[in-house]
């Protein structure tokens, strides 16, 4: 891994997401120095505001916090689930790095969506449509890509699921019936099908058995070590974050409060929250 | 409310008369009607009989033809219904619509809103101003007692639901003993002066307890334009304007059904009746030097239901958190206090903000609620469909047949690959009902 | 005794419809013309036509009317179809123009469900009467959402929907009504006619427009526009397989089939469009067809198994 400044893969700057009717004081009184990421004047939600970070090829970044961080806003708005209130992101694979993605048509972001990224959603439901089978939530990122060869479809289809070791027997069934487990399992291959340079992970194994957790945290270690795919993984658990992440972001009330190799983080805390998240790891 | 008026000395000269008895157009060929290789023989014929025939059951019994001037004067809540839903304020159409078709009332308004279809639109009239409203009915179910009182009105609200026999052979000398008993009763010099009444929502309103609410596309400028939904092809979301000309015109019973839906728990809508009144408006009309004319008087209902809204932006609230009042407005033409309750609670429910009700979906409500759109489409169901039918069957024909010779073949292949390179369903997919197939229509 | 009533003697514009909306709905459509398969919202007023009994190809009709005009209607194909029958009259009643069966002389025709089998030629009018205009909307119900889609071009979940019928049934199941990608640019419902129809739409010699009157929809088709079936490298867009079928009365296959039963039950095949099936009959000529390669295979057939092997 070579952490060259300027061979990033994706660079965000000063991104923000407010929801509400905020004024020009709401992202000043809020923060981890307020305990609170609502703006006492205005009641507006400072979701996330002014997050820097850069990830290079092939590199895991971490981002952690409790519930209400701002970490999802993070990863929804670089997907463009959400709109950002104001911050820039460039991305090296699309228009050289010299376009900010955040402010393309919708049209573009969904080129962008589907030929250059890929999420999995802490919620199957929200990554997959459980009206089609497993094989017609595969076939959609496919077919936005280009792809209109049913038989490539499915021999692609079933080479993913096989990789994300669920039964290939089921690509013609929906994921509704399916564990939680497999559901996610399907998801990272829906997510993985166009071979993305980019990966977000949201809260992926939260809500799973500990033992299907470690199962499916697994396989995604082996699937980055062999695709070499760069992820952004979103996550409270830092067991997760232990596990996959070379790089992490700690996140509190919207804000960065801390960042750095993963190893040092959880080694070596530096901001009092980050500690507090640590030691209740131990 | 829009009336169509017609102005005489404007109206260019007509080509067409309507009326006239038909003839059917000539062709170079007549059409095939005998040799049965359509599904139904002889349309034009078959048509004019069934036109005969129709006209036969209406005057079969031979009892004395009604008269348009009865059934305005005695079936003047059908008629009410019909103009609302024809958005036609013309009682003599309406009975005349009203005895064309034997009384079917959705039918009745059909042929009310073809006909308003076909008049110029001459003059937008000026706001109605339901506070001067003559009114002839008007009640408050949130308070006891209102400024002016609560006038009850004419209503069957309180008759007791027990079929009157007495009806079955009225006479026309008791229906004259009933008016002149009943007309004594009433003392010119008891009579008060006609006086119009202030409305309970201004005393809410006064108290500050009364807040406008509406999502973002409402206070835009999309959203506040009034159009006119007869003119312009509405979009959705629709402003509140469009949405409330398209409630006025709607079915009363499809927007009683969703507005019950709303009460009843699908969707947040329980309200009390702040204002109900059935009266007399004025109708006036810029003339072109822009002075306001007098055209006429029309009867409306107008509903100002009451409901909770939350609070919204915190620069709004005086102290805390204040739970505010909301209307929900109705207004249709005649006395339809039904429709205009409904329609109210339909008006609030549709400014909730979120479609997890069928009440608070405005595509839900109102691409649903059109009686005339709806029957229309129902019945469409009786035109002949064999192509189409044809096609699908085409396709279903082929699948069984493949499945056959599949299952024949090879019991159980569920990875055996077809000549054109994409490997089918397993055995007994086919079986599966489709969760996502296409319609077809 | 009875009183009169003067003003119920009413007598309407030329073709019904005020010249104002007329004007509309011409501006709409030339609007269509000008973004093929671009659904047009108009204001579409009542007609004394109910709603879904083809309202929508009333209005276009009627606004693109002359007096010169030779109108002719179809529905299911027939020139005899009650409805047919009722509109036609009513056209005629309105207008007075001159009103023919035969596909070749009407400068104006309007459907329900069907192309003619005759090639129709520049200067020809086909108006589809066209209950849903939007062929998204199996996939997603709300018109906020699908007015969206199309404005983006996102049609994933349509051909998701196609991917899933081939996997449930091992092949597209679509029957009448096929989505057609029309420019290259908007996916359109071609209204409910058969596939064997839809190619006719591709490159055509004369104007489609289609009228939506109770969904309010106008779209057209412009003259030589691209009109591609949705169909997948490897599962195509078939039409309907009347392979080796004839028609009992005219003897002859290559046309779209409707199915006769008797009281027996059994059924025999007969050329569904009327006025094909009279020339063949009663004038003894084939009428210019289509060309399209889908037919052309049907007739290759029908013609090698017509001519005697030596």
């Amino acid at each position: 891994m070579t952490n060259l400044s300027d061979n990033w893969l994706l660079k965000v700057e000063g991104l923000t997401k407010i929801y509400g009717e905020p004024n020009e004081n709401s992202v000043r009184l809020t923060g981890p120095l307020f305990g609170s990421n609502i703006c006492p004047e205005t009641d507006s939600i400072v979701a996330c505001a002014d997050i820097n970070l850069e990830l290079f090829p092939g590199e895991v970044l971490g981002v952690v916090g409790e519930s209400g961080s701002g970490k999802s806003t993070v990863v929804r708005l670089l997907y463009f689930d959400l709109e950002s209130t104001a911050g820039v992101a460039y991305f090296n694979q699309y228009g050289n790095g010299a376009i900010n993605i955040l402010n393309e048509s919708s049209q573009k972001k969904r080129f962008i969506r589907n030929h250059l990224m890929g999420m999995v959603y802490q919620n199957p439901k929200d990554g997959l449509n459980f009206r089609f089978s497993s094989g017609g939530n595969i076939a959609e990122k496919l077919l936005m890509a280009g792809n209109f060869n049913v038989g490539r479809i499915r021999e692609r289809a079933t080479e993913l699921l096989e990789q994300t070791e669920v039964p290939v027997r089921r690509l013609d069934d929906s994921p509704a019936s399916f564990s939680g487990g497999m559901q996610q399992r399907v998801q990272i291959s829906k997510a993985i099908a166009n071979n993305p340079p980019l990966l977000f992970l949201d809260e992926v194994t939260t809500g799973l058995d500990v033992s299907v957790q470690a199962k499916v945290l697994d396989m995604i270690r082996t699937l980055q070590q062999e695709l070499g795919i760069a992820m952004i993984v979103v996550s409270h658990d830092l067991s997760v974050i232990r596990m996959l992440t070379d790089r992490t972001i700690v996140m509190k009330n919207g804000r960065i409060v801390e960042q750095g190799l993963t190893d040092q983080i959880l080694q070596d805390p530096q901001h009092p929250y980050t500690q507090l998240l640590v030691s209740s790891l131990l | 409310m829009l009336i169509g008026q017609r102005n005489t000395t404007n109206y260019k000269p007509l080509t067409t008369n309507y009326t006239t008895p038909y003839k059917p157009p000539t062709t170079n060929r007549k059409p095939k009607t005998t040799m049965g290789y359509v599904a139904v023989k002889g349309g034009t014929e078959a048509i004019a009989n069934s036109i005969d025939l129709v006209e036969f059951y209406r005057i079969k019994d031979e009892t004395p033809p009604i008269h348009i001037k009865q059934l305005q004067a005695q079936f003047r809540l059908a008629i009410d219904k019909i103009m609302g839903e024809g958005s036609f304020y013309a009682p003599e159409y309406g009975a005349l619509a009203l005895k064309q078709v034997e009384g079917d009332v959705f039918e009745a308004a059909f042929i009310m809103r073809a006909f308003r279809a076909t008049l110029p639109r001459m003059y937008y009239s000026a706001v109605i101003d339901t506070r001067n409203m003559f009114v002839q009915r008007r009640i408050s179910s949130s308070f006891r007692d209102i400024p002016g009182g609560q006038v009850l009105g004419p209503t069957y609200d309180y008759t007791q639901r027990i079929i009157d026999t007495r009806l079955a052979d009225e006479s026309y000398e008791q229906v004259q003993a009933f008016l002149e008993q009943f007309k004594a009763r009433i003392s010119e010099t008891d009579r008060k002066a006609v006086t119009t009444f202030g409305k309970v929502i201004d005393m809410l309103r006064a108290q500050g307890l009364l807040k406008g609410v509406g999502n973002r596309d409402d206070e835009s400028e999309e959203g506040r334009r009034l159009v006119d939904i007869t003119r312009e092809a509405i979009k959705f979301p629709a402003p509140r304007s469009a949405r409330l000309q398209m409630l006025a015109r709607a079915e009363t019973g499809g927007i009683m059904a969703l507005g019950y839906s709303s009460m009843r728990g699908y969707g947040g809508v329980h309200p009390t009746v702040g204002e109900l009144r059935v009266g007399l408006v004025e109708v006036n009309v810029a003339d072109p030097s822009g002075r306001s004319r007098y055209i006429g008087r029309i009867r409306v209902t107008e509903a100002e239901m009451i409901t909770k809204a939350k609070t919204g932006k915190k620069s709004e609230r005086s102290a805390g958190s204040v739970p505010y009042y909301a209307i929900g407005y109705g207004l249709c033409f005649g006395q339809n206090e039904t429709k205009a309750i409904c329609m109210g609670i339909l008006d609030r429910a549709m400014r909730n903000g979120t479609k997890d009700a069928p009440a608070n979906d405005q595509e839900f409500v109102l691409y649903h609620t059109d009686g005339i759109e709806a029957m229309g489409f129902t019945n469409h169901l009786k035109l002949p469909h064999y192509v189409t039918f044809q096609s699908g069957l085409n396709n279903v024909r082929r699948a069984v047949a493949k499945s056959k010779k599949k299952t024949e073949a090879k019991p159980t292949s569920p990875t055996s690959t077809p000549a054109n390179g994409a490997s089918g369903p397993s055995a007994g997919d086919a079986e599966r009902m489709p969760t996502e197939v296409l319609t077809e229509l | 005794m009875i009183p009169t009533f003067k003003k119920f003697d009413t007598q309407f514009n030329f073709a019904f419809i005020d010249e104002n909306t007329k004007r509309e709905i011409r501006r709409k459509l030339l609007k269509a013309i000008c973004i093929p398969g671009y659904q047009v919202p108009y204001s579409s007023p009542e007609m004394p036509i109910a709603r879904g009994w083809g309202t929508g190809g009333l209005h276009v009709t009627l606004s693109v009317i002359g007096k010169d005009d030779r109108f002719k209607i179809i529905d299911q194909g027939s020139d005899a179809s009650v409805n047919a029958c009722n509109l036609r009259d009513f056209v005629h009643r309105v207008t007075h123009c001159r009103v023919t069966f035969d596909t070749h002389e009407a400068t104006l025709i309007q459907t329900r469900h069907r192309i003619p089998e005759e090639q129709l030629n520049d200067g020809q009018i086909l108006v589809f009467q066209v209950p849903q205009p939007e062929p998204l909307r199996a996939v997603e119900r709300y018109e906020t959402k699908t007015r969206e889609m199309h404005g983006e071009a996102d049609y994933a979940r349509m051909w998701v929907s196609l991917y899933e019928a081939f996997v449930r049934y091992g092949d597209i199941m679509q029957g009448a009504g096929y989505p057609v990608m029309v420019n290259g640019r908007h996916i359109m419902s071609p209204s409910p006619i058969p596939r064997w129809d839809v190619p006719n739409l591709n490159q055509s010699d004369c104007l489609y427009l289609f009228g939506a009157g109770r969904e309010k929809r106008l779209y057209a088709v412009p003259p030589h526009t691209d009109v591609v079936p949705l169909e997948f490298e490897d599962v195509k867009f078939r039409i309907e397989q009347f392979s080796g079928i004839r028609c009992s009365m005219s003897g002859t296959g290559g046309a779209f089939m409707d199915e006769l039963y008797n009281d027996l039950g059994d059924f025999r095949h007969v050329i569904n469009d009327s006025d094909f099936l009279d020339k063949l009959v009663e004038r003894k000529t084939r009428p210019q067809q289509w060309s399209n390669k889908y037919l052309q295979e049907v007739l290759d057939e029908m013609n090698a198994n017509t001519d005697p092997q030596p």
